[in-house]
């Protein structure tokens, strides 16, 4: 599945997404890009320690496990990365003094794995039916020597390329919500990341509508 | 009158001058604060710099050692960046372990220093498979105001271009290191990338080098590094709301202004140093 994508039509790899396949969290979330894999867990809003309330709106929390070992300082910064992503869409005034917290556990890691993560988190956000302004999903593009874009890339193309961006682009006006970027580019290849990635959003929000309305047409 | 509006209501407060396309200290909304360098302050680093934009404060100090090289990459050496964020800069931290902010702007400037290519570790090697350098570069906030990563940025930049690596000969017959304290030379810079930090207002304005309530009341930030060449090195925004093409230009067009400032203020200040001595 995986090509290299010219600047009119973008390749992704094949993905895939569970929902509600755990049953202890109020909403939990699988989610497969080509070989990367992340399961998602949503509990609350709940009770919230006093140290980390705060008055007018939700504490969100948000937990990235690593496959191997405890979490680095990398996954920090990722941490923060989905935080204040899922902060801006979520509509955290509606439950004000409670906490949410999201665990992202990372399976398997060949690739992307920041938009994995941010993937995972909206629909695991989505099933554990909390009031969102907009959803939200996560593109990464890797720039090679040649200069040519390839939209999620696996770790092998990672490594071998000279520039790594990952959006997250809202589902509203496709915009730019979140922004990490690796190696040095010029202002139009940016532009140019920029465009494909919200290219590439539109299939995915497409195929989060087709998996939820597989979800539910199974339910009814 | 206005103490009491701006406790009460503090976004209020902040909406009412930039309503009239201005910030309580006096800027306008594309205006940095004034920045101040002082480069070699700590005696007993092997370099260093204090940067001070306005009242925020941010040391640097360059420790380095020799070591062995990773065998996965034998002809490279090391560079350790850590931020500091200690109780003693503002009452939102707190003494333990280093919190989520201090291990995040670790994180960016281990990604501004392996983007930008300041120094190529390749630099740093001594002899291939057996020594190398490791730069320990710690960089501590002594006042919280805002915008700490330029600040970072900044004092990280001034600090290596002060380091100076002693000589060191590997003895031919024991195959020891020695090394000659006397003789030093500096270390080869190969960017300057200096970063331009915004944040946005009620979704729409934008205003550049936040202070640390600015960055309390707003909906979202952005970190741009540029570097000599006016390439981006880093195009940081963790979240918040979103941000339009048009403004995302703005904010790179500021930044390689900025950039062209600082390194002008980091020439000078190296060259007022040198004449000095």
């Amino acid at each position: 599945m995986m090509e290299v994508c010219g600047s009119t039509n973008v390749s992704l790899r094949e993905f895939g997404c569970e929902q509600t396949l755990l049953s202890r969290p109020d909403g939990s979330a699988s989610f497969v890009q080509g070989d990367t894999s992340v399961i998602a867990a949503v509990y609350g809003p709940a009770e919230v320690k006093v140290s980390k309330e705060i008055y007018d709106r939700a504490t969100l929390e948000v937990l990235i496990q690593p496959k191997v070992g405890l979490p680095s300082v990398r996954e920090r910064s990722q941490e923060q990365c989905v935080r204040e992503t899922c902060e801006a869409s979520l509509l955290l005034t509606l439950h004000p003094r409670s906490s949410l917290t999201l665990v992202l556990q990372l399976i398997h890691d060949d690739g992307s794995r920041l938009a994995c993560f941010l993937n995972a988190a909206c629909m695991a956000l989505m099933d554990a039916g909390l009031p969102m302004s907009c959803l939200f999903c996560g593109v990464t593009c890797a720039i090679n020597a040649d200069s040519e874009i390839i939209t999620d890339p696996t770790a092998a193309q990672e490594k071998e390329s000279r520039a790594l961006m990952t959006f997250a682009i809202d589902s509203k006006e496709q915009r730019v919500m979140m922004s990490y970027t690796k190696g040095s580019f010029s202002v139009h290849e940016l532009q140019q990341c920029i465009a494909v990635s919200q290219k590439a959003s539109e299939n995915i929000f497409q195929f989060y509508r087709d998996s939820v309305r597989r979800r539910y047409s199974k339910n009814l | 009158m206005a103490a009491g509006f701006k406790i009460a209501e503090p976004l209020e407060y902040h909406r009412s001058f930039l309503k009239e396309n201005c910030r309580p200290d006096g800027r306008e909304l594309s205006e940095f604060r004034t920045t101040t360098l002082n480069i070699g302050s700590i005696s007993t680093a092997d370099g260093s710099a204090l940067v001070k934009v306005g009242n925020t404060t941010v040391m640097c100090g360059i420790k380095v050692e020799l070591t062995n090289p990773l065998v996965e990459a034998p002809g490279k050496g090391f560079i350790v960046p850590n931020v500091d964020l200690p109780p003693l800069c503002s009452s939102r931290f707190r003494p333990g372990p280093p919190g989520e902010q201090a291990q995040a702007a670790s994180q960016f400037i281990a990604d501004v220093i392996e983007s930008s290519e300041v120094i190529q570790t390749e630099d740093l090697c001594i002899e291939r498979g057996k020594l190398c350098w490791v730069l320990y570069c710690d960089m501590m906030c002594v006042d919280y105001d805002g915008n700490v990563l330029d600040a970072c940025i900044i004092a990280l930049l001034a600090a290596l271009k002060n380091t100076k690596l002693p000589e060191v000969t590997i003895n031919k017959d024991t195959g020891a290191p020695e090394v000659n304290l006397e003789k030093r030379k500096g270390l080869n810079i190969r960017k300057h990338p200096v970063g331009a930090s915004f944040c946005v207002f009620d979704d729409s304005i934008l205003i550049v080098d936040p202070t640390a309530e600015e960055e309390g009341l707003s909906t979202s930030h952005l970190t741009v590094v540029t570097d000599e060449k006016e390439r981006l090195c880093v195009v940081h925004k963790p979240g918040g709301t979103p941000l339009s093409a048009e403004k995302l230009q703005e904010c790179i067009g500021r930044a390689t202004a900025r950039q062209r400032e600082i390194q002008k203020l980091v020439d000078k200040v190296i060259h007022s140093v040198k004449t000095a001595q």
